[in-house]
């Protein structure tokens, strides 16, 4: 039980001042009512009352004391994130339907409930959206909160067309009890069905605790905004009394927190307006659901353009760093390329970007970063984003330049050889277009996990600089000549350290000069685009969660 | 190969110019790319004038010449000795094999690691590399081993030519105190000073004292503001002594220094000289070099505004008297301060080709490296005095990888990420050793290019000077090009009223960037929410038909909040074709443009007037950084809703940075004089950073306490590491 009460000390507090205080919206926002209050209103009046209401939320008041807390209101997001004029609300008279501690009073009730939903654009294009009002207990989730939530999850999923969660809710609603967590229970159930149909988005802004955050942690991407929200199961207090741990809210669960350390979060912006136009320019890479392709938007980047700095972008000393996402940026359209979780497991680099106006995702081991190498953060933050691709029909992408898996009791403890086999079966489970360049080292097992011909990569090809072998040249020597041979190692680097023992086996397709990496990228594309693969028939994979 | 060489722009010239087949069928396919082909542009169109571009291929030459420098000065010489038919050698460090220089050579040896006292000055390894490529000569650029004797010398007792002057000549000029003295018995003017080497700070003060304040402190055998200090009292004397000799000692290996009156408010003019082995000299003309940050040249252009034909006479007769009296050969360079009454004083002897020749080059239609080479090979010059013209005026601004806005530029290092020469704009040069993908390093010279332009006139190279900045794509460093757009365009430049305190004089609170005019900000504001708009209209363009149809908002009318530093400023934009009708502060603009959004380099009317400007970052949250008259202004594009919300977001805490001291520069820690515990006062030195070979001294903000030092001596740190952390 105690996991889904909201223990953020403070929106309780807030909450119950909330309710102590409670003079209808009605009386604030009519003036003539108290002249006119023995007539009986018409139905349009009524009508008009409480669609009134419902645009006031909680009242005047709470919606200052959110704003003083750096924060928009429901509807204010709803306003920011869809196209001006797109939003069609649903179920704006719905009330709660709690009789318990007072709540049946009239007072109590709020039109619309402590959630707006409802269906709009995103850049001409559909979505659905649902925002919690924290103005409206707290935005505590009560049974008709759950309902409302739940019947536009439901249309999307059979209209094709994501989901955007606008978080901003206390936790349960307390007086409601067991109908709360059935609520909870209902949108976790289609969070899950909804799973690969189509894209689910969470969009953190306030407070999300106990058992409430186990539905960002179901959709497919969970942004944060700095400062102002907040991720965890128990709440600082609850902490302190079991494990006597002292520890803030920003330090257990704020946006640094799950965007650098825990790798909940996907990214995290700096306010709400912020966070609101990203999610716009986010949503423009995603395709409506899994039986739409990836978006094709406008491109003015010429998709036969020469990279020439890519040709000197890898230093000649293969010990030496660079940074892969110069290569991202120098291929992709535009230069534009939007990081997934750019500070998690910075040794891996993912995100969206657009290849001749198509979007793609792009995986690509990171040189800067522990040497590129894969451990178990980075493969479980790879795994996921690959299968998100091959889900929604986003080709695929991959640099590779691994020094192989990261060694060492931490990771062998931490259970590496299962968290570095979900990247594998992610990257040999995906049927979309794949196409795999190799920078530089592919080393040992790592090799064949980044996208490998062997794992059905479509289009893998090796720059000059490529080494492709089971290991760097030093440790081989070693092994194969026991630490004597000097020359043995300048033979095993003649021999290995280069892309022919890949190429001469059709293991790579071809070596390409960089500079014309994007080119090659853009072709193919539109060859692979009508690419058909399937997998055997299964009730689902068993990946090695 | 011919019709190549006219698709990249080639005119009638260029067949006169091309007469050696040989040598610009090597030329062309070395370039394959026209990028590269166009780098040639300049000195296939401009040689038109060019009289000694005109090569007699039956003219005997060295057959192989080593050059033993990078960057632009080697790409530079590589170029004329391509014309010449000369096989080149280039030598690099292990962190330059891929540099520009390296791929234009025919052969490249590597000379040692990236520190440039075991690469670049590495004598044994340079000689090794003339021996294995059996060089016949050597062109040493400048700096580095330009002005060596013991390199001049080792190359003679091994019989490889020297393009340069002889041993005898650099070691007169190359030691300040020596070619004072020399200098004096030629009868040129010379500046009141000590000529003698400087003992100790005690000494140094006394010398200062009987000269008079100010005075300069300044290396004996240093060059290029190096090692070189202004006194104006006998506390900074001690301090310039002690900075200078350090630097003197780091940058020259000699930390003998010698002290002279300073001549507040001079101009720095400069005589180009050629000479031969046949004791024949000629000047060719002044170059004017008085803009300056810390003594060092920013904007050069030929001739000075300031000469009349009777001064630039005596100038030149003192150079070339000083030239013969030191049996000079080759190019050199005598360099005058000439104070308002155009009384003039030698000041030193550059015993090598400068860096901001091309604008002599430009004027006399001259190439110096050729007549370099040909000296060195022995023939006798093909000029008389009376030969040498000025045609028109060539202005070089010199783009440096540093940020302007930190004491007129502090280094930056980075990738070129984006990079893109202004050749397209006609009567334009550059010079430069990078490409984009070059990584500008700690280890040398943060200079990307020199900039040149020409015109008949003074103002046709300015006018077109402007339009090449504003043409210049650089991405991935900071970069001067806002400072030297508002020099070249600030009325007392226009008027040829400078001095060397030209910066500090016009702008002694630093330099801030361009100042808008409202008119001009008007401008910016519209051409930022075109942009805006053009953005958002494009992203609602998908391709293709989707399943679900797109429904494009209705918005003909863009109700926009623009923020441009304190102030948002309302505007309204809608759209009609590729043309925005922008409206703010009551005023109606429109804005046309292709809108590519691209291309880095944007041409925009405004009403008529056609701008160029340069989009250099741009994100979800409207945050647009926008190149507009040479300076990057930021600006906040928000719909009028979103500005509106945008007030109840919180506001974020600043670091207090007073009690923080960063580095400014990535450089090397020299010496930190603190220790956790220690109280400092406000202005005390804390830390002393070395980077490009300059010294910096980082004081405290604030008196305090020391709560940490996080650096130590010997240590290499990046921009804005913390080093120093007070109470």
């Amino acid at each position: 039980m105690r996991c889904f009460n909201p223990v953020n000390q403070t929106v309780m507090a807030s909450m119950r001042l909330l309710l102590a205080s409670w003079r209808p919206v009605s009386r604030l926002c009519r003036p003539f009512s108290t002249s006119s209050s023995l007539r009986a209103l018409t139905v349009p009046e009524r009508i008009e009352e409480k669609r009134r209401a419902a645009m006031l939320g909680g009242g005047k008041a709470r919606i200052e004391a959110q704003h003083r807390r750096g924060k928009l209101t429901a509807r204010e997001r709803v306003l920011l994130l869809l196209d001006p004029d797109s939003f069609v609300e649903y179920d704006m008279f719905v009330e709660h339907r709690c009789s318990d501690f007072g709540m049946e009073d009239d007072k109590n009730k709020y039109p619309g409930d402590s959630v707006v939903t409802g269906q709009g654009r995103i850049n001409g294009r559909l979505a659905y959206v649902f925002s919690q009002d924290f103005t409206v207990f707290g935005g505590s989730l009560s049974g008709a909160h759950a309902q409302k939530i739940c019947k536009i999850m439901d249309q999307a999923a059979m209209v094709g067309a994501p989901v955007i969660g606008l978080n901003d809710s206390g936790g349960a609603r307390i007086q409601e009890g067991v109908e709360s967590l059935a609520g909870y229970a209902d949108i976790f159930l289609r969070n899950v069905l909804c799973s690969g149909v189509v894209p689910q988005i969470s969009l953190i802004m306030g407070p999300c605790a106990g058992g409430a955050v186990y539905s960002p942690a179901l959709t497919d991407f969970t942004f944060m905004v700095k400062d102002t929200s907040y991720l965890f199961i128990t709440g600082p207090d609850v902490v302190k009394s079991v494990t006597n741990e002292d520890v803030t809210q920003e330090q257990l669960g704020g946006a640094k927190t799950h965007s650098a350390v825990s790798g909940v979060a996907h990214n995290a912006f700096e306010n709400d307006v912020d966070a609101l136009l990203n999610l716009r320019e986010f949503f423009n890479y995603l395709p409506l659901s899994n039986k739409d392709p990836a978006p094709v938007r406008e491109c003015h980047d010429p998709s036969n353009r020469l990279v020439p700095e890519l040709d000197t972008i890898v230093p000649m000393e293969s010990t030496k760093a660079y940074d892969m996402v110069d290569i991202i940026h120098a291929i992709v359209d535009e230069r534009e390329f939007f990081e997934i979780m750019p500070s998690y497991a910075r040794n891996i680099v993912i995100g969206f970007a657009r290849m001749n106006g198509r979007t793609v995702g792009i995986v690509g081991n990171q040189p800067k970063v522990a040497s590129g190498c894969l451990d178990i953060n980075s493969s479980v933050k790879g795994a996921r984003f690959v299968r998100f691709c091959d889900a929604f029909n986003i080709p695929l992408i991959t640099f590779v330049d691994v020094p192989g898996f990261l060694p060492g009791t931490a990771q062998e403890y931490g259970g590496i050889i299962r968290h570095g086999a979900k990247l594998l079966f992610a990257f040999a489970e995906a049927t979309v277009p794949k196409i795999t360049i190799i920078t530089r080292k592919a080393y040992g097992g790592a090799y064949d996990v980044m996208s490998s011909k062997h794992l059905r990569g479509d289009a893998n090809y090796a720059w000059p600089t490529a080494e492709v072998a089971v290991m760097g040249a030093k440790g081989a020597v070693q092994i194969i000549f026991r630490g004597k041979g000097a020359h043995a190692e300048a033979e095993y680097v003649e021999k290995f350290a280069n892309p022919f023992p890949a190429a001469t086996r059709g293991f790579v397709d071809d070596i390409i000069q960089p500079s014309s990496t994007r080119l090659r990228i853009c072709r193919d594309l539109e060859v692979l685009a009508s690419k058909k693969q399937s997998n055997p028939w299964k009730k689902h994979a068993n990946i090695p969660l | 190969m011919m019709a190549a060489a006219a698709a990249a722009g080639g005119v009638s010239s260029l067949r006169r110019v091309g007469a050696d087949g040989r040598s610009l069928g090597r030329l062309f396919v070395a370039r394959t790319r026209i990028a590269e082909i166009s780098r040639w542009r300049w000195c296939l169109i401009n040689s038109r004038t060019f009289q000694s571009a005109v090569y007699d291929p039956n003219e005997k030459t060295f057959e192989k010449l080593l050059i033993a420098n990078r960057g632009e000065i080697a790409c530079r010489v590589i170029k004329t000795c391509k014309k010449m038919g000369i096989k080149t050698v280039a030598v690099h460090s292990d962190v330059d094999s891929n540099a520009v220089h390296v791929k234009m050579a025919d052969e490249a040896v590597c000379v040692g690691p990236a520190p440039t006292s075991k690469s670049y000055l590495n004598m044994d390894a340079i000689m090794e590399a003339i021996k294995k490529t059996r060089a016949q000569a050597v062109h040493p650029g400048y700096g580095f081993l330009s002005e060596n004797k013991e390199f001049s010398k080792r190359l003679e007792s091994e019989d490889i030519a020297f393009i340069g002057p002889d041993m005898h000549a650099i070691q007169a000029m190359g030691d300040k105190i020596e070619s004072k003295i020399l200098a004096k018995n030629a009868k040129v003017n010379t500046i009141p000073g000590y000529d003698g080497v400087v003992k100790d700070a005690d000494e140094a003060v006394r010398i200062a004292r009987e000269i008079g304040y100010p005075v300069m402190i300044k290396a004996s055998a240093g060059g290029g503001g190096k090692g070189m200090r202004i006194a104006w009292d006998d506390e900074e004397t001690r301090e310039g002594f002690r900075f200078s000799s350090q630097e003197a000692a780091s940058s020259f290996g000699d930390d003998r220094l010698l002290i002279e009156k300073f001549i507040d408010n001079p101009r720095h003019i400069e005589i180009q000289v050629l000479a031969d082995k046949h004791g024949n000299a000629l000047w060719l003309n002044e170059r004017e070099c008085s803009i300056q940050r810390r003594n060092q040249k920013v904007i050069e252009e030929a001739p000075s505004t300031f000469l009349d034909p009777e001064t630039r006479r005596a100038m030149g007769e003192q150079a070339v008297a000083l030239a013969k009296a030191v049996k000079y050969s080759s190019a050199g360079t005598v360099e005058f301060l000439v104070d308002s009454k155009k009384n003039f004083y030698f000041l030193e002897m550059n015993t090598r080709l400068q860096v901001e020749h091309p604008i002599t080059e430009c004027i006399t239609s001259l190439d110096l490296v050729q007549e370099m080479i040909r000296v060195a090979k022995g023939y006798p010059l093909r000029h008389k005095q009376n030969d040498i013209p000025i045609n028109g005026w060539a202005v070089e601004c010199r783009v440096y990888a540093e940020d302007p806005y930190k004491s007129f530029g502090l280094p930056s290092i980075g990738r070129l990420s984006q990079y893109k020469e202004p050749l397209h704009v006609p009567n334009v040069r550059v010079d430069s050793g990078v490409q984009q993908g070059s990584e500008i390093s700690i280890y040398y010279d943060p200079m990307i290019s020199k900039l040149i332009t020409y015109g008949s006139n003074r103002s046709e190279a300015l006018q077109r000077m402007e339009e090449a900045l504003d043409n210049y794509v650089i991405r991935g460093v900071a970069h001067n090009i806002a400072l030297l757009r508002e020099v070249i365009t600030h009325p007392r430049f226009v008027q040829g009223d400078i001095s060397t305190k030209f910066l500090p004089d016009v702008y002694p609170d630093g330099f801030k960037g361009h100042k808008l005019e409202d008119s001009e900000k008007r401008e910016l504001l519209v051409i930022a929410a075109s942009l805006y708009v053009a953005e958002q209209l494009r992203s609602q363009r998908f391709l293709g038909t989707p399943r679900v149809s797109v429904i494009q908002p209705d918005a003909n009318n863009w109700k926009l909040s623009v923020q441009l530093g304190d102030t948002a400023h309302s505007v309204i934009a809608s759209c009609q074709g590729s043309t925005f009708l922008v409206e703010v502060d009551g005023i109606k603009l429109s804005v046309t443009s292709e809108w590519n959004l691209a291309s880095p380099l944007l041409s925009i009317s405004v009403d008529g007037v056609q701008r160029i400007i340069q989009c250099i970052s741009q994100d979800a949250s409207g945050v647009f950084s926008i190149q507009f008259l040479g300076t990057v202004y930021k600006l906040h594009i928000l719909t009028k809703l979103a500005a509106e919300l945008s007030k109840y977001m919180p506001e974020k805490v600043v670091e207090d940075t007073s009690s923080i001291v960063r580095s400014p520069m990535p450089g090397a820690v020299v010496a930190v004089s603190v220790k956790p515990g220690d109280m400092v006062a406000e202005g005390q030195e804390i830390c002393v950073i070395e980077a490009m070979k300059m010294q910096n001294s980082l004081v405290a903000a604030k008196t305090g306490k020391v709560k940490a030092v996080h650096c130590k001596a010997g240590e290499t740190v990046g921009e804005g590491d913390e080093l120093v952390e007070l109470e």
